[in-house]
């Protein structure tokens, strides 16, 4: 069962269509990419999700329900790319009170506080204030914050930016861990690479509009291209089959493009017909990275311009 | 509900913490009290004499009044009240007491004193305790056989009403008194409304600038933000109110102890037989049991509960729109002084109006300026004081009211629909026109 359902969401400011007419399904324990250029609408969309705005459209169903923000928003935890805390208060109270605030009990909180703070040894920060810690830091102590009240659904907007490698293996591994404790996971960003890494399904928006659904494994095989490298013990003199171009030849590495009709075991025969012994042979995928490139700028717009919207 | 007590409570108590809340409630106090030590310090120790003409044509005073180091009395003869008058112009004297002949002395019950300027409050005590003192005297002289009319009658002291040369009576000490707690309350309200007002504004800045405002509002709705924000400091303000009171309170009491001189001479009055003695005593108490009954005479539960009434008002009905501007703002503050103005404006006009009011407090403007909303809390502080309800009628007083807590709906009502927007739109510079677009598009 999906744990989130968005159906036809629409919202429109009065320039722009933000979000112009989205659905799509998150099933609950997945770690799910939301990804999109910049102005994409991509906050906007998270902004529904979280309750922050009502959508002009469509509805949203969380946990079988139509989506009620005055109740389920207790069961979401939503860390915004543009985030901060406040910076004079102590730490300890002010988790305390972000917390309180998503309905945890003080000594409710006091004890999952201990836990987290134990866990990402972060206990000596008790008592020091915001302003004395690093963008790393505090960057860490959100996560925290948005995690501690055990949501259903956690949404995490570029969760990585300003952590340092160290840190940032940290935070992921603390989102695997719950997204196998069963939490569904937002993960928004435009680091392509990361997204790879962790996803189970992806999203890409642009415009305000879906151009791509689907899991990360099939994506990248719908936008594949035929493409394969292959390593030979010595490049053969003549290296060109009915079965396949060659694109690149680097030492003795060569890339191939397989021909429409032809299967990669067909490469593999023309070479051990030529008696050249393999070393490696496997296919390229695209990379998100790639995808992302040329979705996006085949829409003609890496931008948006502003325009008067009829709603 | 639960959640605009949690945001208020944070507000409060990261407030009320802070070194800077201590020093302000504690040292503020001090300071006005300070300021008025000094000023009844030199009040009491004025060095000039007061010379003032006595033209007793009735010979009521016997030709003797007591002259104290600051009140000297001369009597003089053959004097009219234009003669006197064109002496006091020369400055021979500083005042007169003019007794036609046909005053009999045991049904006087007032005496007139004309003098050339105004005479301090402590002065007046002086010359009214003089004036009895001898009056007394000299009406249990005349009597033989005392009826109980005729004790009354010298028991009674007789007043002695101040006006100056240029005739227009001056105002008794309870107007002087009405006048003053008008206006100082009218003013402290005024400067509650923008002290509490921009320390909302501020903490809604702060809230956006540092882009905690998000991560909040995934929490708790904009309103109960703004409502909790506006709460807990309002707390702070009432909190410091009352501390201020208290404290005022406790050195008021102890200011006779500080300047024993004040009260002095009713301590050291000669015990006296019978119950003449409890008489003497009440009635020579001196200048600053004269200032203390002027106090009495003022209806202070009333005024301090009014003052409580309209300090939150106000408060509430300025503070929401002060949160609105604070969300419209971005890092640069000086975009705040420009969308401040039209919130700024009313106060002013209030303040303007006030003015007006604790010097006429029936005329139009003061009952206009009482009523609506925007300037009632300052404006109506300054009708109260002169008497509820016979200046401010209690009609008056309870439409205020209503209108000032319906104002307080309306602007929150408004206010919050520009806050939902302002705090989480970033970068841009915004217009009042843009804010109005905000609070009056359907939603």
């Amino acid at each position: 069962m999906p744990l989130l359902e968005l159906q036809h969401l629409k919202k429109y400011y009065a320039t722009q269509k933000a979000v112009d007419d989205i659905s799509f399904s998150i099933e609950e324990g997945t770690i799910f990419g939301l990804l999109g250029p910049n102005g994409a609408g991509k906050t906007t969309l998270l902004r529904m999700i979280t309750g922050i705005f009502f959508p002009d459209e469509g509805q949203i169903i969380f946990d079988g329900k139509t989506f009620d923000p005055s109740n389920d928003i207790i069961k979401i935890g939503y860390m915004p790319e543009e985030r901060g805390l406040y910076k004079k208060m102590k730490i300890g109270d002010q988790t305390i009170y972000l917390a309180q605030l998503k309905g945890l009990s003080k000594h409710e909180a006091i004890e999952k506080i201990k836990f987290w703070f134990q866990r990402l040894e972060m206990e000596s920060w008790w008592n020091k204030k915001v302003e004395d810690l690093s963008k790393g830091m505090s960057q860490k102590l959100q996560f925290v914050t948005t995690v501690l009240h055990e949501p259903k659904l956690i949404i995490l907007d570029e969760p990585f930016s300003g952590l340092d490698p160290l840190n940032a293996n940290l935070i992921k591994d603390e989102i695997y861990r719950l997204a196998k404790r069963g939490a569904t996971i937002i993960f928004s960003t435009h680091r392509m690479e990361q997204v790879e890494e962790i996803c189970d399904q992806i999203v890409l928006i642009n415009l305000g509009k879906k151009i791509l659904d689907g899991s990360v494994h099939k994506i990248k095989q719908d936008f594949k291209e035929n493409k394969f490298s292959i390593q030979l013990s010595e490049i053969p003199q003549y290296n060109s089959g009915s079965a396949f171009e060659v694109l690149e030849t680097k030492d003795h590495k060569l890339t191939v493009k397989i021909k429409d009709g032809f299967k990669s075991n067909d490469v593999l025969q023309y070479f051990i017909q030529q008696n050249v012994n393999i070393e490696a042979f496997h296919e390229i995928l695209p990379s998100l990275n790639d995808i992302f490139i040329r979705l996006v700028e085949s829409t003609h717009a890496t931008t948006r311009s502003f325009q008067k919207v009829e709603a | 509900m639960n959640k605009i007590f949690l945001v208020a409570r944070r507000e409060f108590l990261t407030r009320v913490q802070k070194k800077t809340f201590l020093l302000t409630t504690i040292l503020l106090p001090l300071i006005i009290f300070l300021f008025y030590a000094l000023i009844i310090y030199f009040s009491v120790n004025t060095g000039s004499t007061l010379n003032i003409a006595v033209a007793d044509n009735a010979n009521i005073f016997s030709g003797q009044i007591d002259s104290t180091d600051e009140v000297h009395f001369t009597f003089v003869q053959n004097e009219t009240p234009e003669s006197l008058k064109s002496k006091l112009d020369a400055g021979i004297y500083n005042g007169y007491v003019y007794v036609p002949a046909s005053t009999n002395v045991l049904h006087t019950d007032s005496i007139q004193l004309i003098s050339a300027k105004s005479i301090a409050l402590l002065s007046r005590g002086r010359i009214q305790d003089a004036i009895n003192k001898k009056l007394r005297e000299k009406k249990l002289l005349t009597l033989n056989n005392i009826t109980q009319s005729q004790l009354d009658s010298v028991q009674h002291d007789v007043a002695v009403k101040f006006s100056t040369v240029r005739g227009n009576e001056d105002s008794d000490t309870k107007a002087g008194f009405s006048y003053a707690v008008g206006y100082i309350s009218g003013f402290l309200i005024y400067i509650i409304l923008f002290i509490y007002g921009t320390m909302v504004m501020r903490g809604v800045m702060e809230e956006k600038v540092s882009r905690i405002a998000e991560v909040i509002v995934s929490s708790v709705k904009p309103f109960q933000l703004m409502m909790g924000k506006i709460f807990g400091i309002g707390a702070v303000g009432l909190v410091q109110f009352i501390i201020w009171v208290i404290l005022v309170n406790g050195l008021f009491i102890l200011l006779p102890v500080i300047f024993p001189g004040l009260t002095g001479h009713a301590q050291n009055l000669p015990v006296q037989p019978g119950g003449m003695a409890a008489a003497q005593a009440t009635q020579n108490s001196g200048a600053f049991n004269e200032l203390m009954h002027g106090l009495h005479e003022i209806n202070f539960p009333l005024i301090i509960g009014c003052f409580i009434f309209y300090f939150l008002g106000g408060y509430l009905l300025y503070s929401s729109l002060f949160a609105a501007v604070g969300s419209a703002v971005n890092e640069d503050p000086q975009d705040a002084q420009s969308l401040l103005l039209p919130i700024t404006m009313p106060i002013i006009f209030g303040i303007v109006i006030m003015t007006k009011a604790v010097n006429d407090p029936s005329s139009d403007l003061a009952v206009f300026g009482s009523l609506f909303p925007l300037f009632s809390p300052i404006v109506m502080m300054a009708r109260i004081a002169h008497g509820v309800p016979d200046v401010v009628p209690y009609w008056q007083l309870a439409a205020s009211m209503l209108f000032l807590i319906l104002g307080f709906l309306l602007t929150t009502w408004i206010a919050a629909k520009i806050y939902r927007t302002g705090i989480l739109l970033y970068g841009k510079k915004v217009t009042w026109k843009e804010m109005w677009k905000w609070a009056f598009r359907k939603s």
